[in-house]
């Protein structure tokens, strides 16, 4: 199956399709989306009522489409860990502080966990399948799978696949209670640097449109994917990325290019540190959530990172820092781990 | 590799809800006209004397008993894993540890009955609020903590389409064992009641100050409900090696979309038309060929002129027995559809129709009406079930019993 059509809207200069320029530098721990333009996509009535998320959601979908040229997918599927926090906040804290009196529907309504997928079905008068997947690190990858098993079946030619996560205030400071961010001063450029505790919150949402056939504009094949819950330890990672190359018919060596998702706490880099010494041994090797941050769906922008790098064939100017390779890359694995709770394989290569 | 055709089985069934802590409980409330609703006894709301709702007749420190866990931990994870429990000894996999095994859960709420109460301190001083309070408020953190209490760690995955999520949740169990990713799938939802739903609803202005009537022509709105249900798919392989060989399988599915409104549903229902009529294909089935149909049934003005005009639509002139178990259960949102599975696949089992209470005006613009009473010694071979929810997300399930 191939991928057609991307749309992502990030903490880096990725909506729009423009040629892709260097990393966007960012001093603390929160990175934020750039957000477009939405009257382009959106009718300004709609954009009004639509919380934040739900608008990047919706934006990041509707390019995509126009990219793919496609008016109505046979399924639209979606991946949030955290669902719209900024209307959940708002539900919650009104009928806390008015003790359950004085509520109005709106920010309930907008507070379901599919409520992106449903407001891109409503716009679309699209009557197909339409789910959502709400399962912390594993929400992207259950969507993916789903459109994958969904194209495998003959039940869509063609599917729209995205992730949408949001970091609000409240969110921001409950995670930083929770200790999942560096303290003091840092640039997300030098996160792999600090060797600390805690890495940088992120967001983003990125789209993508799956097909079974291919087309001239396809960005990639995505020739696998893979997940697994709570290995016991570094020895079931390795056997897990071993077999599910093997089941792909794929050597490491036939790889050009691994992208792994490091995100600067000292502690969760060791998977990929001793990785580095194993299976992934003199591999060129590029991280990739400096540029977006950690978020329980950041794999969806490796996936949108990975399938532009196979079009282009080449690596984009924001993945500067860290290989220089002049061969063509053709072919791409992604290794993702959320707390060393979720961890997934994604393979990509050239149509 | 893709099996499209291969039958899957459903080998075990849990519930619990505000007619019972087990299956055995619940089809006795069924069979016996039992309803679960009353006022409100273990939610903490300034509704609490005003709104009726469906409680699981227990508190979190006798769920954490009855589940074995923690009892800090949310209600929806305590009645998920006392469901699934219940589903997994029922379906008596000896050799499971071999078996690849899934867990697919389906919440709207998830730890939210929690994070409400972290919320009355962190709003005060965002310093404050126990974190251990908030700390399972995502839905798949929930579905983990069943997980790992269940010993489930092949597939593991949650969904959220309000209150069509558990159908979704079973049929995307059944389509992994047909893609061959797992052997057996427990699959279904759980919703515990929260303020926060419960509000919601409210300003909906769509709860029943009284006892909900779906299906009447003065009906007033839902009531809400709490619970979970699962079932236990198996592939066809898996089935063989069972003592007891399962004699139901999911036979049919289908998600539309009715893209109408956020929340309201469509006139025509066009979105449960597409789901039901999507279902039947899949199922390879006719109209006639169903028996019964648990409707959504949620006792709201507008979902049920819209579900009984598409069924209108789609069934005419051969109407099924149709009822909604809602009127025993109340609105369970994300566990609904996972329990009115098992309530479907008991119909088959026991060869019973189970009573709609309370209808006493039939809707005037429909030309059926359900069943006011139970009905027994009945032929039941195929029952759709549906499941409708906000976002235009509207599924529906068949259950077929098979010759043995």
């Amino acid at each position: 199956m191939y991928i057609r059509a991307t749309g992502n809207i990030s903490p880096q200069k990725t909506f729009g399709h423009q040629p892709l320029g260097e990393a966007v530098a960012y001093t603390g721990n929160r990175l934020a989306c750039i957000e477009p333009d939405y009257k382009v996509f959106i009718d300004p009535k709609q954009i009004r009522r639509m919380s934040r998320i739900i608008r990047m959601g919706v934006a990041a979908a509707m390019e995509c489409l126009q990219e793919a040229g496609v008016k109505v997918p046979d399924a639209i599927i979606t991946g949030t860990a955290y669902g719209c926090l900024e209307d959940t906040n708002s539900f919650l804290s009104k009928m806390v502080e008015f003790n359950e009196e004085l509520l109005t529907p709106t920010s309930f309504i907008q507070s379901t966990h599919n409520t992106i997928g449903g407001q891109i079905g409503l716009m679309l008068q699209c009557n197909n399948y339409n789910n959502a997947f709400v399962h912390r690190g594993f929400s992207f990858e259950s969507a993916l799978l789903d459109g994958m098993m969904l194209l495998k079946e003959n039940d869509a030619n063609n599917v729209l696949v995205g992730a949408i996560d949001e970091i609000t205030n409240t969110s921001h400071t409950i995670l930083n209670r929770l200790g999942l961010y560096k303290q003091g001063p840092v640039s997300n450029l030098d996160i792999y640097k600090t060797k600390t505790k805690g890495t940088i919150a992120g967001e983003g949402a990125s789209f993508f449109l799956i097909a079974h056939e291919p087309s001239t504009t396809d960005y990639a094949k995505l020739d696998g994917l893979h997940t697994f819950y709570k290995p016991d330890g570094i020895t079931e990672i390795e056997k897990q990325i071993t077999s599910f190359l093997e089941k792909h018919a794929v050597s490491i060596n036939d790889i050009d290019l691994i992208i792994t998702g490091k995100n600067g706490d000292a502690g969760e880099d060791k998977i990929y540190e001793q990785l580095g010494k194993t299976v992934f041994d003199s591999k060129d090797t590029v991280d990739y959530k400096y540029l977006c941050g950690e978020y329980p769906t950041a794999a969806a922008f490796a996936m949108w990172l990975a399938a532009n790098t196979i079009k282009a064939g080449k690596l984009p100017a924001m993945l500067n820092a860290t290989v220089s390779t002049d061969k063509k890359i053709d072919r791409v694995l992604i290794y993702n781990h959320y707390q060393g709770i979720h961890h997934s394989l994604s393979l990509l290569s050239a149509c | 590799m893709l099996n499209s055709s291969e039958p899957v089985f459903v080998a075990g069934t849990g519930i619990i809800s505000a007619i019972g802590n087990r299956v055995a409980e619940c089809l006795d409330a069924l069979e016996n006209g039992r309803a679960g609703m009353g006022q409100m006894h273990y939610l903490q709301s300034a509704h609490s004397k005003r709104l009726p709702v469906a409680e699981v007749k227990l508190s979190n420190e006798e769920l954490a008993q009855l589940a074995g866990l923690p009892n800090i931990k949310s209600r929806t994870a305590l009645l998920s894993l006392v469901a699934a429990t219940e589903a997994l000894a029922a379906a008596g996999i000896e050799n499971i540890k071999d078996l690849r095994t899934g867990f697919i859960s389906a919440t709207s709420v998830g730890g939210m009955d929690k994070t409400e109460n972290f919320f009355t301190g962190f709003l005060s001083d965002n310093s404050k609020g126990k974190l251990r309070d908030v700390i399972n408020h995502e839905c798949g953190s929930v579905t983990e903590l069943v997980a790992d209490a269940l010993g489930i760690k092949d597939y593991i995955t949650t969904i959220s389409t309000a209150c069509s999520s558990s159908a979704n949740a079973i049929f995307l169990g059944a389509r992994l064992i047909r893609n061959n990713i797992v052997d057996v799938v427990v699959a279904g939802g759980t919703d515990s009641m929260a303020r926060f739903t419960l509000n919601g609803f409210n300003t909906l202005m769509i709860v029943d100050e009284q006892f909900c009537q779906p299906f009447d022509e003065n009906r007033r709105g839902l009531n809400l409900g709490e619970g979970a249900g699962y079932v236990v798919l198996v592939s066809d392989k898996v089935a063989a090696t069972l003592k007891n060989k399962p004699a139901i399988i999911l036979s049919g599915y289908c998600n539309a979309n009715d893209a109408y409104h956020q929340t309201a549903s469509s006139p025509d229902g066009i979105g449960s038309f597409l789901a039901m009529s999507g279902a039947l294909q899949k199922a390879g089935l006719k109209p006639e060929d169903i028996d019964y149909i648990n409707l959504h049934g949620t006792g709201t003005q507008n979902n049920d002129i819209a579900e009984g005009t598409a069924i209108k639509r789609l069934f005419d002139p051969h109407y099924p027995k149709m009822s909604s178990t809602k009127t025993f259960t109340g609105h369970t949102l994300g566990a609904s559809g996972g329990i009115e599975a098992v309530f479907s696949v008991l119909a088959l089992q026991h060869g019973i129709i189970f009573p709609n209470l309370r209808l006493q005006t039939p809707m005037v613009d429909l030309p059926f009406v359900p069943e006011r009473a139970l009905v027994k010694n009945v032929k039941v071979k195929h029952v759709l079930s549906n499941s409708f929810g906000f976002g235009g997300n509207c599924s529906s399930l068949i259950f077929s019993k098979v010759e043995s």
